[in-house]
């Protein structure tokens, strides 16, 4: 069933941009018009490119932001979290955890 | 007379005449605006409504620019322990992730209550910890308040559940009332260790299960959550549409919990500290999809609307019009959601 919402509404997490959206609600309690324009401002596009698969994979590319598929030599897991982190000017307790537990902070 | 495939609140097809299922719509949205006291969809609601319902395709979907998101509850439990498929929790959240196109996945015990989770908090935090390395995507923990197992014999209440046949109902509540106190214990001590795991949130789901003591024990469990842990993100999700008055008397910054609905629930939400907000509308399996998708969209609509943090609206099997079966056919799944997105304005799902 996951599926078939995914296909009739939803944003496509990584896909996209529906991950960094859905950390604005989480973490800020946006409502999702104003969840898509945080993040489209801070990426630099319109909020109805953060739908788009093929605009928001370059720009997950550019500023290497972790994909579906991801090559060798690009960040994974917790290595695209701290640049999204970074992008979206926010904490994420994850990154704070391992910046903490690994002595980098 | 042409006629339009459709469903029936149980899943199964039926046939409809353009007639019937305008019929369906209209005395769906008046039954809910009788129940909640809310406004009915509006002339154009409904015909947008007939509209989504008589669409041909099997699969429809939202304009372009109105997709929303989603979070889960009991996520990381669907594809490993509902499906048998042997593999972790943690590469469960992967493959939402990297396959299946989900915003956020909750990881949570099979049990999925907190008091379950409180003896094994140390092996939940630990698959935390590892599948937060290798997530892109925000993971959350998730149980519910489920106080009913607070109760004897499982736990050490009495059971209300016994006493309220007996007629003592003074016992029942304070049963209830002492039930509360565990299980906002309990939730708090496994908030604290998800968020030293390293938890993006906190699902509090299916609150209300066990009635309004079990949406205050939540309520009051998310206040104290979000005092210790504030970047700590919290969804709080229902178990029914109203909540049901198991105690009767017991009451959230002065608002009586028993009989409220989601427009009414999302204030208390918000006024605990809940980031977001899960509505939940019961299916009425012997009802039309027009009928359960128009009624649940008239109450979505009022949620949304009064609510100030995003409402996530319910849609597993058996609620917010999602037939009540256990494999919901694409043709209504697909209905549901873009009416609830394009007329009750959710914010996710």
């Amino acid at each position: 069933m996951e599926v078939a919402h995914e296909v009739a509404c939803g944003m496509g997490g990584i896909r996209t941009a529906g991950d960094l959206v859905l950390r604005m609600q989480l973490s800020k309690g946006m409502k999702i018009n104003e969840a898509k324009k945080y993040v489209a401002d801070k990426l630099g596009v319109q909020p109805i490119d953060l739908s788009d698969c093929a605009v928001m994979r370059e720009i997950r590319e550019d500023l290497d932001l972790g994909r579906p598929m991801p090559p060798d030599k690009v960040a994974k897991g917790m290595e695209a979290k701290i640049r999204i982190a970074k992008a979206l000017d926010i904490k994420i307790n994850s990154v704070e955890r391992f910046m903490r537990m690994s002595g980098l902070k | 007379m042409t006629k339009f495939f459709t469903r029936m609140g149980d899943g199964s097809g039926v046939y409809m005449s353009s007639d019937d299922i305008r019929w369906d719509i209209e005395e769906g949205t008046k039954d809910a605006a009788d129940r909640g006291k809310i406004p009915e969809l509006t002339k154009e609601e409904m015909d947008h409504l007939y509209e989504i319902i008589t669409m041909p395709g099997i699969v429809v979907g939202v304009d372009r620019g109105n997709e929303i998101v989603t979070t889960s509850d009991s996520g990381g439990c669907k594809i490993t322990y509902h499906a048998n498929i042997p593999i972790d929790r943690g590469t469960a959240v992967l493959i939402h992730e990297k396959v299946l196109g989900a915003d956020s996945l909750d990881i949570g015990h099979i049990d999925y209550s907190y008091k379950a989770v409180k003896s094994v908090l140390h092996d939940e935090a630990a698959v935390m910890e590892l599948t937060q390395l290798n997530s892109v995507m925000p993971v959350l923990y998730g149980s519910m308040p489920n106080l009913g197992i607070y109760t004897k014999p499982d736990g050490p209440v009495e059971n209300w559940s016994e006493l309220l046949p007996m007629g003592k109902i003074d016992e029942a509540r304070a049963a209830q009332e002492e039930a509360v106190e565990l299980a906002v214990k309990d939730m708090v001590y496994v908030a604290g260790g998800m968020y030293e795991a390293g938890a993006d949130g906190m699902n509090i789901d299916t609150c209300g299960a066990s009635g309004d003591a079990d949406v205050l024990a939540a309520l009051k469990a998310i206040e104290i959550i979000k005092e210790k842990y504030p970047d700590l993100g919290i969804e709080m999700g229902m178990a029914g549409e109203f909540i049901l008055g198991m105690h009767g008397q017991l009451e959230y910054d002065g608002v009586r919990l028993a009989g409220l609905y989601p427009h009414k629930q999302v204030k208390l939400a918000e006024k605990a500290g809940a980031n977001i907000f899960g509505c939940v509308v019961n299916t009425n399996s012997n009802m039309s999809l027009a009928w359960n998708l128009a009624r649940t969209v008239t109450f979505v609509k009022a949620c949304t609307e009064a609510a100030e943090i995003p409402v996530h609206v319910n849609v597993g099997m058996g609620v917010c019009a999602i037939p009540m079966s256990e494999m919901p056919s694409v043709d209504a799944v697909s209905r549901v959601d873009k009416a609830l997105v394009e007329i009750g304005k959710a914010d996710g799902l």
